[in-house]
């Protein structure tokens, strides 16, 4: 019985320091495929274009997942209400997040550097907005930035579903 | 965990009955935090936000508040005023709200149009500006299947082209012809009158402008011609210059046999 777990012990050994030393040879791999940006996963990930403030109109990681909720919603409240202040209209998003191309102005949705188009052509979602809308700003017109109190005290009602 | 002893011992948590500076700072602070909103985003987001009322519209400022029927919005044009040949309403318009001719005369899209009548009988000529004229009662809203076809608070009739499917209904119901199919892919739009190939568009009363406390386009271009044939106002308010005008002196609707109600009113037709 002895040997037996002596034996069974000295596997287990050798299957442990096996596992650390692939672990071991792992580490360089990983260190490299972050270094090197062809090919991997990470480098196929889209780049939107930062925005012109310090901040966006809320965090960036919530905006991911829910700025076609907040441009719906304020696309209503603003054809049918009349309510054009607040931090989620589209024209604010167009200018603060303007990509400028080699001629020197702004790219139009058609550019595959479009802010809206990184993401939307990596993840395989079309985006109707522009068919109607311009996809890029309008010289002469300033970007909203949520900057007021009343933007703040409407998204914070609109977060808390108090909003009419 | 420990178990709360009376405050007496220093890891409780419950309130005691002495204030320590510390609890009157927590008081403070717990006071102060009344007057923000903190919202969970998500798991580790949160947003501050002041929790104030949102105040009147201030100058400059775009429009915070929905609108409502208080107002009613129309437009009053003096025909007397209104010159043959003159087409400074119509340019304004195509280039504030960005639609031109694209070449096919029977189908673009036009807002505005002057048009040139003519009694035969006694020979009396009147050239008139027709865009939608903001009915009380539109048809085009009755007729409308997804209900882009609709009519602000404040009297103004737009389509909402965000459910407008294009079926054209409503420019077969309007009896003004006001309406237009567009037909060509739009580039380049302005911001603030978006519009795109597949929906009916039509006059908006420069709906951008409004909210922001301003004229129509047409209504500053009669003006800056020298005409002054146009006036834009406040139907409702009896204290309005289109109100009192329109008081004052007999004015018309076209066709105002269908009993529509339209906010644009012809004088001396």
């Amino acid at each position: 019985m002895m040997g037996a777990q002596s034996y069974i012990a000295g596997w287990a050994y050798v299957l442990l320091s096996a596992m650390l030393v692939s672990a071991w040879l792992a580490v360089p791999a990983y260190a490299q495929e972050g270094a090197n940006p062809a090919g991997t996963r990470l480098a196929m990930a889209p780049k939107p274009a930062r925005g012109q403030g310090d901040k966006c109109v809320a965090p960036t990681d919530w905006m991911r997942r829910n700025h076609m909720s907040v441009l719906t919603h304020q696309r209503d409240k603003t054809v049918h209400d009349g309510v054009r202040a607040g931090p989620f209209d589209l024209k604010g998003c167009i200018s603060c997040h303007a990509v400028t191309g080699e001629d020197g102005k702004a790219v139009t949705v058609a550019d595959p550097k479009h802010f809206c188009r990184t993401c939307h052509d990596y993840a395989a979602v079309k985006v109707d907005c522009f068919e109607c809308h311009a996809s890029r700003p309008v010289e002469g017109e300033q970007s909203s930035q949520l900057n007021t109190e009343r933007d703040l005290a409407a998204l914070a009602d609109y977060l808390k579903g108090k909003s009419p | 965990m420990s178990k709360c002893n009376g405050g007496k011992s220093a890891d409780c948590g419950c309130n005691s009955e002495t204030s320590t500076p510390v609890e009157t700072a927590r008081r403070w602070f717990l006071k102060s935090a009344a007057a923000f909103t903190t919202i969970a985003l998500a798991p580790n987001v949160t947003l501050l936000a002041y929790a104030q009322e949102g105040g009147a519209q201030q100058p400059g400022q775009p429009r915070g508040e929905p609108v409502t029927a208080q107002k009613r919005w129309g437009l009053l044009i003096d025909l007397s005023k209104c010159a043959e040949g003159c087409e400074a309403c119509v340019g304004a318009c195509s280039r504030e709200n960005g639609w031109k001719a694209e070449g096919h005369p029977r189908t673009d899209a036009q807002w505005i149009r002057k048009v040139n009548i003519k009694n035969r009988k006694s020979g009396v000529e009147r050239s008139l500006p027709v865009m939608c004229q903001h009915c009380d009662s539109p048809p085009c809203v009755d007729v409308c299947p997804t209900g882009a076809s609709f009519k602000r608070a404040d009297g103004i009739v737009l389509v909402d082209k965000h459910i407008c499917i294009g079926c054209r209904y409503c420019v077969m119901a309007c009896p003004y012809q006001a309406r237009s199919f567009i037909h060509e892919p739009v580039e380049d739009q302005k911001s603030y009158a978006p519009r795109g190939k597949g929906t009916v568009e039509s006059c908006t009363l420069c709906v951008h402008r409004v909210d922001a406390g301003r004229e129509p386009a047409c209504v500053e271009a009669c003006e800056a011609a020298g005409h002054k044939a146009m006036i834009f106002g406040d139907l409702n308010d009896p204290a309005s210059e289109i109100s009192q005008r329109i008081a004052q002196f007999p004015t018309h609707q076209i066709r105002a046999d269908l009993r529509l109600d339209t906010g644009v009113r012809y004088q001396n037709l």
